[in-house]
Parts: C-alpha cells; structure tokens; sequence
C-alpha cells in the first residue's frame, strides 16, 4: 500500500517457511528445546527411579536376612538379629509403633482442629498471624531437639501425672503404673502428638479457610451462633481434609526417629499398661540398634524399614488420594 | 381488630462484654486458692483446674442467661482458646529451656574448637567439628537436590501433560512423607553395603537430598503457577524458544519464591538426624573431606551428647548449647526466607 513512506524492511518471504513437522507442532523444534525437554522430563523421570530404587534395594537386603531368619518375621518377640542364626521379629516394634501413633492422634488431632478453627474463625486479627507464625515454628524444630526437650524436661514432669493416671486410671489396667522412670509410649505419644500438632494444623486451616463464605453467612444470616455456623457449614465441609491432614500426621509419627530414641527406654515386651516399659516402634530400634549390629543385623534393621516404608507410603497415599478427591468436588461448589 | 400480639424483644439477653474476663480472673483466683489448699506444686494442674472452672462457671451463667444454644457457643469459643494455650505451652517451654540451659556453656570457645581428646563425660570441648559438617553435609544435598527439584518442577509446570506427570506428581507427594530414616536405609543399602563405601559426609548428604527434593519440587512448583501466562505468551510471541523463555522469563519472575521454598528445606534437612546417624557416623575429631571418613554433624552431636555420655552435666550442657545453635541456625533460615519471600513478591496489580 504506502510502501515509499514505510522505514521497516520488508517482511521475509512468507512461502519460504517450510510447513511444520509433526515434532515442531508439538513445540520441540530447536535443539535447546529438545534438550531442556530432556533434562527436566529425565529429573522427573529420575525421582521415579529413586522411589523405585528405595524399595528394590530394601527388599534385596532384607531378602537376604529373611531367608536365614530362625524367627518368624512378624511374630517374633525378640531381635537377635546379629546371632547365627539371626532370630527377630518385628511383632514388638509394631505394637510400639501403632500405639504411640494412636496416642499421638487422639491428643494431637482434637487440639489441632481447635487451633485451626481459632486462626480461621476466632482470631482476632491482630492475633491470627502470629499464632500461625508461632505453629509454624513449631514445624521448625528439628526433631533431636524435641527428643532433647522430651528426655530432660518432659520426662522428670511427668511422673505427676503418671502417678494421678495411676492412681484414678489404674483399675482399666492400660493405667497402671509399677513406678519406673515415665520413659514409655505414653511419653512418647504425647512428645509426638506435640511433633505433629503443626502439620495437621496447617493442612486443616487451609481446608477451613476454603469453607463456602456463602453458607456460612446464610447460617449467620438465619441467627446461628458462631459455634452452629462452624458445626453446620465448616465442619461438615472440612470433614475429609481434617481426615486426611490426620493421616499425614500419622505419617510423620509413625516414621519419627529421634525423639522417640532419647524419649523411650526400649524393652522387647508388650505391655498391656501404657505406664509400663514395653514395646519400642521401627524407627527408634533401627536407630539405637544400628551400630552395634552387624552386616547381618543391619539386614534385619532395613528388612523393619522396608516394612515402616510401606506402611508409610500406604498412609501417606491414602492421605493424598482424599485431599485429591476433596480438590475436584469443592471445585465445583466454590 | 384486636389481634393479640406475642411481643418478643429482637435482642435476646446476653452477658455482658466483660463477663469473660471477671470469669478469667474468678477462676484463676480459686484454682490458686484450691491448689494451695490442696498442696498441688504442679502450676500446670493450677492452670488445668482454672481452665476446667472457666468453662464450667460460663455455661452455667450462660445457660441461664442466654439460653442453651449460646451456652454452646461460649463453650466452643473457650474450648477453642484452651486448644491454643495447650499448644503454646510446650513450645514456649521448649524455647525457654534451650535458651536457658543452652547459654551456660555457649561462648567463642565451644562454637571454635572440636571434641578431640575431650571425654564425653568432661567438661570443655566444642561444636566446630560438628558445624563445618553440618553445612558440608547441607550444602552437597543442596547441590543434588536443587537442581533436580527445580527441573522437575519446570517439567510438571511447563510441560507435565499426561500420565507421566500425573504420576510423578503423586510420587512427589508421597516422597515428602518418607521418613528421614528409610532414606537412610537406602543409601545405607546400597552405598555402603553393595558399593561398600565408607562412612562419609557424601552418603548422608545424599539422603538428604532425597528427604529435599520433593519439598523443593512442591515450593517451586507452586512458585511457577503464580508466573502469570500473560509473559510466557508475550515471550513466545516474540520467537523466544520455550527454553529460554523459561530460563529468562518464567524463573527469574519467580525466583524469591524459589529462593524461600529451597531455604526452607535447607532449614527442614539441617535438622535431620537419622540418616546422619546411619552414614555419617560421628567423629569428635575435625574432618574437613566430606567425601572420605566419618564426620561430625551438629543434630548428631546433640544426641551422642545426650546418648552416649552416661548422664554428665557436662555433656547435657553441651547437647543444650548445640541444640541453641541449631535452632538458631534453622531460625534465621526461616527467618531470612520469609524476609526474602515479603521482598520479592510480586506486587498486586491495580
């Protein structure tokens, strides 16, 4: 059109420009692409190849003890394992590991709704953020220092309640208490319940602040109290994500290691009193177990994680698949 | 016309404002005057016994005021608050104890010499074996972890369509709940009873790496979602390969982020102690070569202060000294990531 007055070059031949292979249409045409394509697909790829990884060399080693093992792996109440013949079984250690988890949640999950409600629902505002500032402190200590904090300052104050639990508690026999030192799954429970605290709280309180603003100021608007407005439209709506926040937790208590082997004084029986030593959980026997094994033994020390690693992965797949399922219908209400 | 009326006033009675608090002050009073008389010392049980009184005193008078519904109400409101304090207090005396017993011994000395020929049981000694292995150990895991995390994530983000990455998505997930131990393990399994290498600092720095790539993955992915479309169009309109407009464009917007999500699994990973126990060992001597022999680590020091030294108060000290350190260490970390998370962050557009 008015070519004389335009200062541009001319624009390149538009029929020189080959039509696009099936690769360019996909977008990898240049090499920089195809190799930035590479890298970050073999990482991803790589991650997969270590899960996988992990649980082929566990079970190559564990195979190797198992087969020697005099024992029966999941029912014996002993961990000869550096014998010869070795002679252990993980009967012990689960008992430990499930009970102190199920002490854990029940102190840890009741309080944790509680402080996700008070951040989304009570907090004053000048409040609300420095108590999540200060849980997530929490979540920041590492856990030797926990197991530190659990070994020379929980443990010599809990003898009063060990004794009151004794004394109002004792005739249901999970309650009885011979009077040793409170270095047992109740300790442990309770140094776990405060470890997980955090993360339930934080998974919760995000599911919470995502509750439908509409019914709750429908509730409001038809004269609810706070309390039936969170019952009725919160609770309800949070019901999944407070389960699988639980799990998540329960994850990291089933797998915490060092608090609980500064906290508990392992003993290879199982107890019915909760007071009483016995029982020791997968993760602190590896852990004051290892080095005095030997190469034997620490077979038989990784054949108990192979099975605290699928335990693991089953909880924390579980937790995973409810929060993925609680994502697709919320949106779709929000 | 006369139609009778039930009038019903549109306020119903309610306590007043400062109810709560002369109940606060009524039930701490006589939890006090009750654990006096009762000769309890635990101030704990003062505080549960005032906390059971408080609940107690507002549903009544509640219930007679206002009706049981309200009743209700306060009681989950106070319900709500005991929760909170139940969790600020083992926290606060966490804090309060290591600060405490930690300062004792903690002065230029301890941060600068190492355990070599120092007795667990005797006084004296110091961190600084266990320091410079600490972040030996860190900075290898970063150096595995961050660059792997970071691909993958650019790969979820920017090209993760399909099955692969909906897997490695999941997998992702799963890995953040491994426990440190099992990473452990693994290495443990495969680097020094297959391979058959030695104790040293690369072995547990690279169960780390494993324990801090699927939170770096996580934090960057989400990092990457918030980079608007609007400037990887512009880019790509431009003839920008898609490469260099992720490595010019789409990271460098996001990078505070990033830089916060690895600080924080910096600060995750700094704490661990299981995989260090397994395969870095412990040494009380000085071990500059991370890749040849046992090292120290600072969370290890803690516990084999604490476990292996039959109960000195020495050793106590110093396990308390080391674990003020490493709070500290973990504490500007976070610190510093969120200083750098407000700094960066993308200002919202009006």
């Amino acid at each position: 059109m008015n070519s004389e007055i335009d200062t541009a070059p001319p624009p390149p031949p538009l029929q020189d420009t080959p039509p696009p292979t099936k690769a360019e249409a996909r977008g990898a045409t240049r090499p920089g692409d195809r190799i930035f394509l590479g890298l970050s697909r073999g990482s991803g790829i790589l991650l997969l190849l270590i899960m996988a990884a992990i649980a082929a060399f566990l079970t190559y080693r564990a195979s190797l003890v198992l087969t020697e093992n005099e024992g029966n792996f999941l029912t014996t109440f002993e961990w000869d394992a550096s014998a010869i013949p070795p002679n252990f079984g993980i009967a012990v250690l689960a008992f430990g590991t499930i009970v102190s988890s199920i002490i854990a949640m029940v102190l840890a999950v009741p309080i944790a709704v509680g402080i996700a409600l008070f951040l989304t629902h009570y907090a004053p505002r000048k409040l609300g953020g420095p108590i999540a500032y200060v849980i997530d402190l929490l979540a920041a200590v590492p856990s030797i220092v926990y197991g530190l904090w659990g070994a020379l300052f929980l443990v010599p104050h809990l003898t009063g309640l060990f004794s009151w639990l004794d004394e109002y508690l004792g005739w249901t026999g999970i309650f009885e208490w011979q009077g040793g030192a409170p270095r047992t799954l109740l300790t442990v429970g309770i140094l776990l319940a405060i470890m997980i605290l955090p993360i339930i709280t934080n998974v919760t309180r995000e599911v919470f602040r995502q509750a439908p603003q509409m019914h709750q100021e429908a509730a409001l608007a038809l004269g609810a109290t706070r309390w039936e407005v969170i019952r009725m439209s919160v609770l309800p709506f949070g019901r999944s994500g407070i389960i699988s926040a639980s799990m998540l937790g329960l994850g990291r208590a089933l797998g915490e290691t060092m608090a609980v082997a500064t906290v508990l004084s392992p003993s290879f029986t199982i107890n019915a009193s909760l007071l009483d030593p016995g029982g020791g959980t997968f993760a602190q026997n590896i852990a004051s177990k290892f080095s005095e094994a030997s190469v034997q033994g620490r077979d038989a020390l990784i054949a108990s994680g192979l099975v605290l690693f699928v335990i693991t992965l089953l909880v924390n797949g579980l937790a995973r698949a409810i929060i993925e399922r609680r994502k697709e219908y919320s949106g779709a209400n929000a | 016309m006369s139609h009778a009326v039930t009038t019903r006033p549109l306020n119903s009675a309610r306590l007043p404002r400062w109810t709560p608090w002369l109940v606060v002050a009524g039930s701490a009073a006589a939890a006090a005057g009750i654990g006096l008389a009762a000769g309890l010392d635990s101030r704990i049980q003062w505080g549960l016994i005032a906390a059971a009184l408080f609940v107690l005193v507002t549903y009544a008078l509640s219930a007679k005021v206002e009706g049981p519904r309200h009743a209700k109400d306060r009681i989950a409101t106070s319900l709500v608050w005991v929760c909170l304090l139940i969790a600020v207090i083992p926290l606060a005396s966490l804090i309060y104890e290591t600060v405490a017993r930690g300062v004792k011994v903690l002065d230029g000395y301890f941060l600068s010499h190492s355990m070599g020929l120092i007795a667990d049981s005797e006084a004296g000694g110091g961190i600084y074996h266990a320091l410079l292995g600490t972040l030996q150990q860190v900075a290898l895991a970063t150096l595995i972890a961050v660059p792997i995390g970071l691909l993958t994530a650019v790969y979820l983000v920017e090209y993760g369509r399909g099955r692969l990455a909906k897997t490695v998505t999941f997998f992702v997930d799963v890995m953040t709940g491994i426990p440190s131990i099992v990473a452990g393990l693994f290495v443990l399994s495969f680097w020094i009873l297959i391979l058959d290498f030695g104790p040293s600092g690369f072995a547990g720095a690279m169960a780390l790496a494993i324990l801090m790539m699927p939170i770096v993955v996580r934090s960057t992915e989400e990092m990457l979602k918030l980079v608007p479309n609007e400037l990887r169009e512009a880019s790509l309109a431009l003839g920008v390969p898609k490469w260099r407009t992720i490595l010019k464009v789409v990271l460098p917007t996001s990078i505070g982020g990033i830089t916060t999500g690895v600080m924080l699994a910096v600060a995750r990973i700094a704490g661990e102690t299981a995989p260090v126990l397994l395969l870095v060992w412990g040494n009380p001597l000085i071990n500059t070569n991370p890749f040849d022999g046992a090292q120290a680590s600072l969370p290890l020091y803690i516990y084999q202060q604490y476990a292996n030294s039959a109960g000195s108060p020495a050793a106590y000290d110093r396990a308390w000294a080391a674990s003020l350190v490493l709070i500290a260490f973990i504490m500007i970390l976070n610190l510093a990531a969120r200083g750098i998370a407000r700094w960066k962050a993308p200002k919202q557009g009006r």
